[in-house]
């Protein structure tokens, strides 16, 4: 068992977690559905009648649908973050799927490769989901929207990695609060995803550029306001290569956390 | 006879504990074969490093003739393991338990359905398809861990203590299973604490402590070796006993107010004792494997 390994039997896992899901798929449809209605009531209805609409793109934008994409960002991130953190986490640690798996032929390769995949496809189902509310609402620029799913994907799966190397190396499930504490929580307030990036001082827009939600905002706006633009190249390529250079750390970290 | 499994040498450690401290045995085909140990003896370490689970620090392993290094994956689709730990799927049902197993064996899907069909009357366990794992007593999950690991068709099952909590009846019915097991050809790596269970089941077996192989064998020529035919065991022995004994050099274990005597002779020296020193307290019994293994291993706690 030298070396990488990874065959298309990590597809396997993926149908394992799709199987469970389908299980409960009604309480999982939940979320995605209702969380946009009740931020569109709060931030949209609520705060948008203060603000009314701001310059995104040069252009004046309506409120709402400025943070409707935003949104949708914000879910593709919390779905496969939390999917490969707290729920890969309990399969890891509590139900000892994967000590199942590895007396198999699967190898831990292609249980956390099926693993991230399986976070980045919630992602796309959420994404999906929540389209459907906010299209209803007019808040999407078809066909260009459509874009929004591969952009789940990909926005998902640099979270699913994110939150494999995560759950690789915290010692208990608590400790996962941390990260979501020091990371997802400042990057859901200060990614460009309720007011322009433009607002913050220099330094802190610096910094903001540096993280992943800013990219994910960004291609989620222009795909569903349909003001797409060659500055979107370098926001794929940014989570393109958080993927990249996160997944092996993924596999490693979990390697040196279950086969002992 | 071809062998199963060859260990050679076989070594792991934790930091500066040694688990398993280079040990090797063969495992021919169509035997059971048994790994006894106290607890933290090591067995189940060298068994993860079996199927494939824990590198090996040094040592080479064989299976089914062939070298675990190269073809590891066509080796771990022809064992079927049962690991000392529950590990069932507790967000499916027993149905979707095994029909996800068998994907992971990527085993093609018309064959699915009549395996599992097979497997739930083999562990008795028709009518509980559509249960949830997670409503099951430790016994049935015990069931459906066996069948889970002979979804593929095994060559080689290993049971990493198949029968620790369960009640008498499951038990025999767990090692009628394995018998049937037997007679189609399967051989067996199991690990036990229960030195009956041992008996019962193996043709041969190991027992290892502090990771090394005490002694292999077959468990009568072992019980004949280091134990003898009988045992006789006296409480509270009256105070001239032990010397008698030391004077007729006659093999025993002094436990204070417990006196183990090992004998090929038991009923005359049963008879003897009976007559002359103790009237009571003193019984007469077949050695067991567990005179066995408490004579190797000792009597004091391990962890
Ligand atoms: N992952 C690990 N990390 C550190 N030490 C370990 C690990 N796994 C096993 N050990 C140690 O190796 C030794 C052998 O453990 P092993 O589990 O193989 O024993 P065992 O014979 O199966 O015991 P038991 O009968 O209790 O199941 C023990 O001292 C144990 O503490
Ligand atoms: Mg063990």
């Amino acid at each position: 068992m030298i070396g990488f390994n990874l065959s298309k039997r990590f597809i396997r896992v993926w149908q394992r977690n799709y199987r469970v899901y389908r299980k409960t798929w009604m309480i999982s449809f939940a979320p995605p559905l209702l969380e946009p209605l009740f931020y569109l009531a709060a931030f949209g209805v609520g705060l948008g009648g203060l603000v009314g609409s701001l310059s995104y793109g040069g252009k004046s934008t309506d409120y709402t649908a400025y943070i409707a994409p935003a949104l949708i960002a914000i879910n593709i991130m919390q779905s496969s973050f939390f999917e490969t953190t707290f729920s890969s986490f309990v399969r890891m640690f509590y139900q000892k799927t994967f000590d199942a798996m590895l007396a198999t032929p699967l190898t831990i390769e292609e249980i956390i490769t099926g693993e991230i995949l399986w976070g980045a496809t919630k992602s796309v189902i959420g994404t999906a989901l929540m389209m459907i509310i906010l299209t209803f609402f007019g808040l999407l620029h078809f066909p260009h929207a459509l874009l929004l799913l591969p952009v789940a994907f990909l926005g998902g799966l640099a979270f699913a990695c994110v939150g494999m190397v995560c759950t690789a190396v915290v010692p208990t499930i608590e400790t996962l609060n941390l990260p979501i504490f020091l990371f997802i929580t400042p990057m859901f307030l200060f990614s460009g995803t309720f007011f322009p990036l433009n607002n913050l001082p220099a330094w802190a827009q610096g910094i903001a550029n540096f993280l992943p939600l800013t990219h994910l905002v960004e291609l989620c706006r222009a795909s569903a306001l349909g003001r797409l633009d060659v500055s979107n190249v370098i926001s794929i390529a940014y989570l393109v290569i958080w993927s990249v250079v996160l997944f092996p750390f993924a596999v490693t970290g979990m390697r040196r956390r279950l086969v002992r | 006879m071809s062998a199963i499994i060859e260990v050679k040498n076989l070594r792991k450690s934790y930091g500066p504990a040694v688990a398993v401290d280079g040990i090797s045995f063969t495992v021919q085909a169509g035997e059971c074969f048994g790994l006894l140990g106290p607890n933290g003896a090591g067995k189940t370490t060298t068994i993860r490093m079996i199927y494939g689970f824990t590198p090996r620090e040094s040592g080479t392993l064989q299976i089914f003739g062939t070298d675990c290094d190269t073809a590891w994956r066509s080796i771990k689709a022809r064992i079927g393991v049962c690991q000392q730990e529950d590990n069932l799927d507790p967000d499916l049902t027993v149905r979707e338990n095994l029909e996800t197993f068998a994907a992971y064996f990527d085993i093609p899907s018309a064959l699915v359905n009549e395996r599992v069909a097979s497997l739930l009357q083999f562990t008795a366990l028709e009518g509980r398809e559509h249960a949830n794992v997670k409503d099951l007593s430790g016994g049935l999950k015990r069931r459906l861990a066996l069948a889970r690991a002979l979804l593929n068709e095994p060559q080689l099952l290993i049971l990493d203590e198949p029968t620790s909590g369960l009640d008498p009846q499951s038990r025999h019915q767990l090692w009628s299973r394995l018998d049937d097991l037997k007679k189609r050809g399967l051989t067996t790596l199991l690990t036990t604490h229960y030195m009956d269970e041992a008996q019962r089941l193996c043709d041969r077996l190991i027992i290892m402590d502090q990771g090394k192989i005490l002694v292999e064998g077959a468990p009568l020529d072992l019980i004949q070796e280091h134990v003898g035919k009988s045992v006789i065991e006296v409480v509270a022995p009256c105070a001239d006993l032990r010397g008698m004994l030391t004077e007729k050099g006659i093999l025993f274990e002094d436990l204070g107010q417990r006196l183990i005597l090992y004998s090929n002779d038991g009923e005359t020296l049963y008879r003897d004792l009976l007559a002359d020193h103790c009237h009571e307290g003193c019984m007469l019994r077949p050695a067991t494997l567990e005179d066995v293994f408490l004579r190797l291993t000792g009597r004091e706690l391990r962890e």
